[in-house]
């Protein structure tokens, strides 16, 4: 019998619910606590109850993505792969590998110091919507609309000078209706898919307090959703997309440990149980 | 169980697992379980948000 190990580091309903789902269906399944895992170099497989397939779930990006090479240096099959995490956890290598393969994407501006970053809003105006690289929940986004504005951000990202602060991603604010749609795709086949609406700002993001609201899947989103998936490697993910006024839908964002807790209370499809069976056929191949 | 921070009676619900989160009614502290067994519960101070966190 095969068996999933679940990585965490916050243990939320998400990895209950997965876990749930893997004994519904007679599998044997370990949540595993990133936290408190030793490991080291020579560090073997057995050492350790890892299951014959890992399903990452960090909330903490770095955290999942370290772990993750770790689990693969030990040759476990974990989901999403490092690769595949590496490029959904920075904004920037996401949008050049969307563009890449010709999927739907909002222009985006990159600049590495602020003076390059104010020269981009000379050359393209306002507005634009700024973005760190890494990062979710919608944190450190804001749609810069005027000179005073841009100064003050780039006055405390100069001030602050982390790394990532350097790194200017500058996003054109796409003409949109106020939501978002995300999907959530396993094995590059999109299983449900929801409206956000803002919840009266700027934002989509459920974690700002947006509305979930089901959508259904169009021909239009199966393809882009398909599309982007396998730009991005498959998995499990979240691809975010937005209804421009003139382009039709733009893919925006993809995320690597997508949470579902409020589209699978509304969802035809059992958003956890596709996942786990979707693991176990990764685990058999 | 009591909150580490004010006292207050946190409700530790029976199903609850190690690595779960467990708010403080009163105070909003957060608090891991860091261990358990049965009603044995032992606590821990919980991560505060990281600017990696998310999806």
């Amino acid at each position: 019998m095969l068996k999933i190990c679940i990585v965490f580091d916050r243990l939320r309903t998400e990895e209950k619910m997965l876990q749930k789902e893997a004994t519904d269906m007679g599998c044997e399944s370990v949540l595993l606590d990133a936290k408190t895992t030793l490991l080291n170099t020579d560090t073997k497989r057995e050492d350790h109850d890892l299951g014959d397939i890992a399903i990452e779930r960090c909330v903490s990006y770095f955290r999942g993505l370290h772990f993750t090479a770790n689990l693969e240096f030990l040759d476990v099959p974990v989901l999403n792969r490092f690769e595949v995490a590496n490029i959904c956890g920075n904004k920037m290598f996401m949008t050049l590998l969307l563009k890449k393969n010709n999927i739907p994407t909002p222009k985006t501006h990159f600049s590495f110091s602020s003076q390059g970053a104010a020269e981009t809003f000379n050359d393209v105006g306002y507005p634009l919507v700024i973005k760190p690289v890494i990062g979710s929940w919608g944190r450190g986004i804001i749609p810069i609309r005027d000179r005073d504005t841009m100064d003050a951000v780039f006055e405390i990202r100069d001030l602050t000078d982390g790394p990532h602060d350097r790194i200017f991603y500058l996003q054109e604010l796409v003409k949109r209706p106020p939501r978002d749609i995300r999907v959530i795709t396993v094995n590059d086949r999109p299983i449900a898919a929801m409206y956000r609406r803002s919840s009266g700002g700027f934002k989509t993001n459920l974690a700002l307090g947006a509305d979930p609201e089901i959508c259904e899947i169009t021909k239009e989103i199966e393809d882009l959703s398909i599309k982007a998936s396998k730009a991005i490697g498959g998995g499990i993910l979240g691809i975010d997309m937005m209804e421009d006024e003139e382009r039709g839908l733009v893919v925006h964002e993809v995320n690597n440990t997508v949470e579902f807790k409020g589209l699978a209370r509304v969802a035809r499809q059992n958003i956890p149980k596709e996942m786990v069976r979707y693991a176990l056929d990764y685990a058999r191949k | 169980m009591n909150c580490l921070e004010c006292d207050a009676i946190l409700n530790i619900p029976e199903d609850a697992s190690v690595g779960e989160i467990i708010s403080c009614p009163d105070c909003g502290a957060d608090f891991e379980i860091a261990k358990k067994n049965g009603s044995d519960v032992e606590l821990k101070q919980a991560e505060t948000v990281g600017e990696d966190w998310g999806e």
